[in-house]
Formats: structure tokens, C-alpha cells, sequence
């Protein structure tokens, strides 16, 4: 009965904060309701028994990826207003009928009986916990996939740092259009 | 009394949702990224809860990957917008349109 309770109300929280994020002006405050959602949603893995995944949840996503993205909205400028003038007058409407659309989709996808709920796939052992279960599929099974990670992530690094680094100064004699 | 499946999965479509419409209707270039990371923990959460509705454990590792890709993508994807900015002083995405014919 408490799961229940517990799940109404973190679920609430978590789509509350995401309706925000979409609907607040102000980028800060977008982030902070992201942090939220990602608070919400490492309860509900907890609540599914992930208990690996919701630490993790909280420490790479609500921990590392927000603070890199306060980072940068705070080094582009948070007082920049976002342009009150659509360009296209019909995309708002659009977007929101579209949306509901897809909603209504997912909805009856997740309520109807098609998806086959059954056993299959690799299990925890008899006298594992999560994080020891989670560890033997990772590296056994899924050990190929988790080493090509590595290389993904060697190339977003490599890519950062060309994209990141400052245009060479131009030349003397050579004006360099990109340095406007 | 334990929760069905099927409202996690409800939860998840309902965040989704609010992912996508949100690049959809915003400006912000920031934000229109923020929107993207709120679908992929939606989608985040469908994978645990088909993992547990099977039994199974790959929704978790599923999770775990999806946590990569996600951190290598904010990295670029920020790094692009800091480029960005720094070339055209803005965040918005209407005025990113040296590509548009």
C-alpha cells in the first residue's frame, strides 16, 4: 500500500516538473526542474527494485550532466529572453495536437494486453543482489557492447575538444571571417 | 500491494510526450536539450519497467548504456552550442540558419 502511495505521488512530482520544464521561461529554472525529474525518477527505479540504476541515475545524470548544463547556461547568459514572436503561426498548435496524439499512442500501447509479460532474457542468480547481478549480465553477456562504449566515449572527447578549441588567430594579411 | 507495469509505463509516455513537444514549441536551444534528456529518461524508465515486468535484467543494462550515449551526447551537443554561441551570440534557434536555403 505504501509502494502505491509512495509511486502517486513521486509520478505526480515527476510529470509536474516535467510540464514546467517545458513551460518556464527561464533556462535556470528549467534545469532545476530537470534535476527534479531525474530525483522522481531515481525513486521510481528504487521502487522497481534498480537499485544500481537509480544511484546511478542521481549521481551521472542529476550529479555531472546538470552541473555541466548550469555551467554552460550560465556561461551563455541567463538573461537572454527567448523571442515571444513565432515565426510560424501555426507550429505551436501543431506541436501541441501532435503531442497529445503521441501521448494518447504511448497510452494505449502501455494499457493494451499486446506486450507479452512473461519471463525471458538473463536473471539475477539465487543469491545475488542488484548490483552484483547487474555487474555478472554487464560483463559476461553485454561485456562487447560495454567496451565499445569506450571507444564512443574517446571519440566525444576528441570531438569536443576540436569543436571546443579557440579559432587559430589569423594570419597576418588574411582577414579571417570567422573571428567575427 | 504492488504497483502494475503499466502505470510506470503510463508515466513514461506522459514525460515523453512532454519531451517532445517541448523541442518542438521552445526557442532556447538549451532548453530544446533539456527536453531531449527528459525523453531519454522516459525512455529510461520504460526499460526498467519491461525489464522488471520480464524478469529479466537487460532493461538495467539497456539503462546503463543509454546513460553513455546520454553523457557522450550532452558533451558534443553543449560543446556545439558554446561554438555556436560564441560565432552568432545567441541562443535561439531561429537565428541558427546559415544552412537554410
Amino acid at each position: 500500500m505504501i509502494q502505491v502511495a509512495v509511486f502517486a505521488v513521486v509520478a505526480f512530482a515527476a510529470v509536474m516538473a516535467g510540464v514546467f520544464l517545458v513551460l518556464t521561461r527561464n533556462a535556470v529554472h528549467s534545469a532545476l526542474f530537470l534535476v527534479g525529474v531525474q530525483l522522481c525518477l531515481a525513486v521510481l527505479f528504487l521502487l522497481q527494485g534498480a537499485f544500481l540504476v537509480s544511484v546511478l541515475q542521481i549521481i551521472v545524470y542529476a550529479g555531472a550532466i546538470m552541473v555541466l548544463f548550469v555551467f554552460v547556461v550560465m556561461l551563455l547568459g541567463v538573461d537572454k529572453k527567448e523571442a515571444l514572436i513565432e515565426p510560424l503561426r501555426w507550429q505551436r498548435p501543431l506541436a501541441a495536437g501532435l503531442g497529445l496524439l503521441l501521448a494518447a499512442e504511448a497510452i494505449y500501447l502501455a494499457l493494451s494486453q499486446h506486450i507479452h509479460v512473461g519471463s525471458g532474457g538473463l536473471k539475477a542468480g539465487p543469491h545475488e543482489g542488484n548490483v552484483q547481478s547487474v555487474a555478472r549480465v554487464l560483463f559476461t553477456h553485454w561485456a562487447l557492447p560495454f567496451e565499445a562504449t569506450s571507444v564512443l566515449l574517446v571519440v566525444a572527447v576528441v570531438g569536443v575538444m576540436v569543436v571546443a578549441r579557440r579559432p587559430r588567430p589569423p594570419s597576418s594579411g588574411r582577414t579571417d571571417e570567422r573571428m567575427a | 500491494m504492488r504497483v502494475p507495469g503499466a502505470a510506470y509505463l503510463i508515466v513514461s509516455a506522459i514525460l515523453f510526450t512532454t519531451g517532445a513537444v517541448g523541442v518542438l514549441i521552445r526557442r532556447n536551444v538549451l532548453v530544446m536539450f533539456m527536453c531531449i534528456e527528459l525523453m531519454l529518461n522516459a525512455v529510461n524508465l520504460s526499460f526498467v519497467t519491461f525489464g522488471r515486468m520480464m524478469h529479466a535484467l537487460d532493461g538495467q543494462v539497456a539503462v546503463f548504456f543509454v546513460l553513455v550515449v546520454a553523457a557522450a551526447e550532452v558533451v558534443v551537443g553543449l560543446a556545439i552550442i558554446v561554438a555556436i554561441f560564441r560565432r552568432r551570440a545567441s541562443a535561439d534557434a531561429d537565428q541558427i540558419n546559415l544552412l537554410k536555403w
